[in-house]
């Protein structure tokens, strides 16, 4: 892997990073997408080898500085969700990308599901609905994530 | 280049590594708190993140603050003559009250009240993550910020900083779970504590006896007694007040005075007679008794 096709790969990552922390108003943060995770499963789909738990973990501990919280929450949540894409990539590749949709949706809802549970083993946070409406625009986000960035690794070549 | 042959250890072992990583860490940083001080070093190192997301709302603001039109500017000027007159005056009276105050003080001989030192910071980001309520500051250490500061706004009190970086700090919020300011009723001196429920909104008052003499209404004001925030600062207003003689306590319930959920600048305090970056000299200038860096 050439550093310049490392470079692309992260400036992807951390473009999903800025895109979850981008000041948004109170009404619309709610549904803000895991941008940080559709990014790292596509990457994970598409170059195993390359992207996997370790990578998803030190995403996550990035995430957990830049959010404030218990450091180590998100990075396990997120490591434990790729960690599912990791070991089944052969066959989520060859899915339809609605077919794909549908699992990332159901792999955001266990991340947020994860997170929700260590808060709540250490903070007694108390579970509200709109704790898992970002899954449904992860939903709606997937196609086109996947589009973009497969886009963007054809063009680059990255492998 | 996909290796037919797989290298590195196993997805499960890399797996349980992150996974009993995540476990130390989450017991180190939230039983033992033994990451203080590397979290200040990690908010400097990600604060260029947090500069660089906030970008297009800056510039979002400074087009908004651009494109304006004269006539909005003259009336907000009008408004702001208008406002500067009224406070001017009040504070030609207030410096008198303080005068009286502090000979009374005297009299009783109880220490004098100095001046507070105070600087604006701007909100950097608000965190996206439902379970904490904090917001990012462009203050740091550079500017003398330092943990458990006071944070309020022109309403009321906000919060405290929870961790210092160089250029930009953490301020956690008075309706975090996990924050809680000693107050008071403005109206009868009944000493409450306010803490937050993790809702933006809503704070609580916890072991507040049936017999206590509250109403919807009253304002709590910071008592001063956990040495964090100086006396006097309005906290929340009293939305409800649910006596339920079932229970063993009264249930209360009050919204911050604060606009927590649209901060934009806040005011940090630093306490009378700071030792951090010198005594300010306003004491000879009477009406600019708040000096504002």
């Amino acid at each position: 892997m050439s550093i310049a096709s490392r470079l692309i790969m992260f400036s992807t990552l951390l473009v999903a990073l800025l895109a979850s922390i981008m000041p948004l108003p109170l009404s619309v943060d709610a549904f803000r997408p895991d941008w940080v995770l559709v990014v790292l499963f596509y990457w994970c789909l598409a170059l195993p080898s390359r992207v996997n738990v370790i990578s998803a973990w030190v995403m996550g501990f990035i995430l957990d500085v830049l959010l404030g919280s218990t450091l180590g929450v998100h990075a396990g949540a997120m490591a434990i969700s790729v960690y599912i894409v990791a070991g089944n990539f052969q066959k989520i590749r060859n899915f339809s990308v609605w077919q794909q949709a549908l699992i990332v949706g159901v792999l955001s809802a266990l991340y947020h599901l994860i997170v929700f549970w260590l808060q709540r083993f250490l903070t007694d946070a108390v579970f509200l609905p709109s704790y898992l409406y970002p899954v449904f625009t992860t939903i709606i986000l997937w196609p086109w994530a996947f589009l973009l960035l497969r886009k963007i690794r054809r063009n680059f070549r990255i492998t | 280049m996909n290796p037919i042959f797989k290298h590195g250890p196993s997805p499960q072992h890399r797996l349980v590594l992150v996974l009993l990583c995540s476990a130390a860490l989450i017991f180190f940083d939230h039983k033992m708190n033994s990451f203080e001080p590397a979290r200040g070093f990690l908010q400097s190192l990600v604060s260029p993140l947090q500069y660089l997301a906030t970008a297009p709302k800056q510039m979002m603001n400074w087009a908004a603050e651009n494109i304006i039109t004269r006539r909005q500017l003259l009336d907000d000027n009008q408004q702001y003559k208008i406002n500067e007159l009224v406070f001017h005056e009040q504070a030609l009276q207030l410096d008198i009250v303080q005068r009286e105050n502090n000979r009374l003080r005297a009299l009783l001989a109880s220490p004098l009240r100095g001046d507070a030192r105070k600087m604006v910071a701007e909100i950097l980001s608000v965190d996206s993550d439902p379970y904490t309520h904090q917001v990012v500051i462009n203050r740091g250490a550079n500017d003398g910020v330092y943990e458990g500061q006071a944070v309020i706004d022109d309403a009321g009190i906000v919060g405290q900083i929870l961790h210092v970086g160089t250029t930009s700090s953490r301020v956690l919020l008075i309706t975090d779970i996990t924050h809680a300011v000693p107050a008071r009723i403005r109206r009868n001196g009944l000493r409450l504590i306010a803490s937050g429920g993790g809702v933006i909104d809503r704070l609580t008052h916890n072991y507040v006896p049936h017999s206590s003499d509250i109403r919807t209404g009253d304002l709590l004001v910071t008592s001063g007694l956990g040495n964090k925030f100086p006396e006097g600062y309005p906290v929340a207003k009293v939305m409800a007040v649910i006596q339920d003689e079932s229970r063993a306590f009264s249930q209360i319930k009050s919204q911050p005075v604060a606009k927590i959920d649209r901060l934009r600048y806040v005011l940090l305090l630093w306490p009378e007679q700071s030792n951090l970056q010198g005594l300010n000299e306003s004491k000879k200038l009477p009406a600019n008794k708040a000096k504002i860096k």
